[in-house]
């Protein structure tokens, strides 16, 4: 297959396309508007919707109702356009019907910036919308991984009637890199059995997040986590550099992953035995994988652009057995490879103190640096 | 093998084409390549800069804080960039836009007058291919036809009538730095 070069933003809505997308809802937003300017053109020259809503409340209750129809449908937006859209993302996972929502992160909180960042991790892996749900995040961390992970929503979501969102950063969305993009898939309306399209002759059924009865609402919360613990089982993923005879561990997710990626490589090269594990899907998260290698490294480094979001669930599969350390930048800041090469050195000669939380530790470092 | 090139000016000298026609080149010599933008809020006007990483296997950081390869089309981007480029590394300066020398000796600093070149060549627009076509002088990965076949498989149709004064201007730019080698 020959490569072509695509800016991430646009692979992932022609990726979307090739996946079998028929309904797009969305409102532009910075740095994503690229996803809604290119499908506002590429979606009716195939005769599917595109729709560019009032807001992002609009939005994400069309994908609500397109969904119940049974569609492939998907929305994306940025940080505060997310959050806005919340209340419809949680109306979606308990009316269990599948969606896919890409995040474009940007600096916050509040209305921020519009530079890259991972501020929204938590937002997206511990809940966001109100009420007991799970939802599937996954976290590219190159035009290809993003492009491969977009068709891969669709197919999780509907696998497991569940909300899928992919969170990127204005880095993977704007740059631009040599992909092989995916076949085209045809558009199919599988015949499911929630599906509303029109009772017909068949049963009447009925779409709804409403449970008046508590004693209801929890066998619905009973099948949320059914489905839950299956996806947990099934659909970790996540890619391991230069693990097989690390001293200790560098774990970082999208950009700040490969960005890691280039500071391990050049400890490598002095004589530091360090690796890398880079979570791909951050929900569910690589527990069982973080759980093993803290039984066989020293210690671990986390790197994000937020700080210490995926931190604390690094810190829960590895339970303290061993030092957790921590390095981020905020606000749409991208550390460059050799602050975390710095941070590499210096556990690598000094050791970790133990006994302060990692973020507390780095805080002191950052604010002593200034 | 992994190489980083900055490529900074004013929006609208074609800073991110440039880097873009590397990328391109990169790519359809069976590279990794990664270009990654950065600009002002202006289209036009506003200081604009890209990198492009070429390497051999899975690219690590988009950006880099200390190319060893840079080309700044104007003066504050000379500003910017000559303290940040790697001991040993290369400079390209368009000399039509900058009224002083070098102050660093431990790199190569090319000085080439783009704007003349390309006006002399019938078209001013083309003094990001001038300053890209000096860079090769630095960059053996990429040869100046690599970067004519990149053009001419990637340039928009509507502007393919423009291929030979493109190629015009990288050579010119590479015969330049060369004889100033």
């Amino acid at each position: 297959m020959t490569r072509e070069m695509w800016e991430g933003n646009q692979a992932i809505a022609e990726a979307a396309v090739r996946a079998g997308l028929e309904a797009y809802f969305g409102y532009p937003i910075t740095p994503q508007t690229e996803v809604l300017e290119y499908l506002s053109k590429r979606m009716p020259e195939l005769g599917r919707v595109f729709l560019q809503a009032e807001s992002e409340l609009g939005a994400i209750n069309m994908v609500y109702g397109a969904a119940c129809a049974g569609v492939r449908v998907m929305s994306s937006s940025s940080s505060p356009g997310v959050s806005l859209m919340l209340e419809g993302i949680s109306y979606i996972a308990g009316t269990e019907i599948p969606a896919v929502i890409v995040n474009v992160m940007r600096g916050g909180p509040g209305l921020g910036n519009i530079a890259p960042s991972q501020g929204d991790y938590n937002q997206a892996v511990h809940g966001g919308g109100h009420g007991d749900y799970f939802p599937i995040v996954l976290a590219p961390g190159s035009v290809q991984e993003a492009v491969d992970l977009m068709g891969l929503s669709f197919d999780l979501a509907e696998k497991y009637r569940a909300i899928c969102m992919m969170i990127l950063d204005g880095n993977v969305g704007q740059m631009m890199e040599p992909i092989e993009m995916p076949e085209m898939r045809p558009v199919q309306r599988k015949d499911w059995d929630w599906a509303v399209r029109g009772k017909g002759d068949k049963e009447r059924r009925i779409l709804s997040s409403i449970y008046i009865d508590p004693a209801a609402e929890e066998v619905t919360n009973f099948r949320l986590l059914e489905r839950w613990r299956q996806i947990e089982a099934n659909e970790v993923r996540y890619k391991e550099y230069f693990l097989e005879d690390a001293d200790f561990v560098v774990i970082g997710f999208g950009t700040a992953g490969r960005v890691a990626l280039s500071a391990v490589r050049a400890a490598r090269q002095k004589g530091i035995k360090v690796g890398l594990f880079r979570p791909i899907t951050v929900s569910p998260f690589p527990h069982k994988v973080i759980d093993e290698l803290a039984n066989r490294v020293q210690a671990f480094l986390v790197v994000e652009m937020n700080s210490g979001q995926m931190l604390e669930d690094v810190r829960l599969s590895v339970k303290g057995r061993v030092p957790v350390e921590f390095y981020g930048r905020m606000g749409g800041i991208v550390p460059f490879p050799d602050e975390i090469l710095g941070e590499i050195e210096r556990i690598s000669s000094e050791g970790v103190k133990t006994g302060m939380h990692p973020r507390d530790a780095w805080f002191e470092r950052m604010v002593a640096a200034r | 093998m992994q190489k980083e090139i900055i490529i900074a000016g004013f929006g609208g000298q074609g800073v991110l084409f440039g880097g873009q026609v590397l990328a391109y080149a990169a790519m359809d010599t069976g590279k990794q390549v990664t270009w990654i933008p950065s600009y002002g809020p202006e289209m036009r006007g506003g200081t604009a800069n890209c990198t492009v990483v070429i390497a051999d296997d899975e690219i690590g950081s988009p950006l880099v804080k200390n190319p060893p390869l840079a080309i700044a089309l104007n003066l504050p981007s000379f500003d910017k960039y000559e303290p940040l480029i790697q001991k040993g590394g290369t400079l390209i300066v368009n000399q039509s836009m900058v009224d002083r020398g070098p102050k660093r000796d431990d790199i190569k600093v090319i000085p080439i007058p783009c704007n003349e070149i390309a006006e002399e060549i019938g078209d001013r627009k083309l003094l990001n291919m001038v300053a890209v076509g000096a860079l090769l002088t630095a960059l053996p990965e990429l040869a100046i036809k690599d970067l004519e076949k990149a053009l001419e498989a990637h340039l928009p149709a509507k502007h393919k009538n423009l291929l030979p004064k493109n190629y015009e201007a990288l050579k010119k730019g590479f015969e330049l730095a060369m004889s100033l080698n």
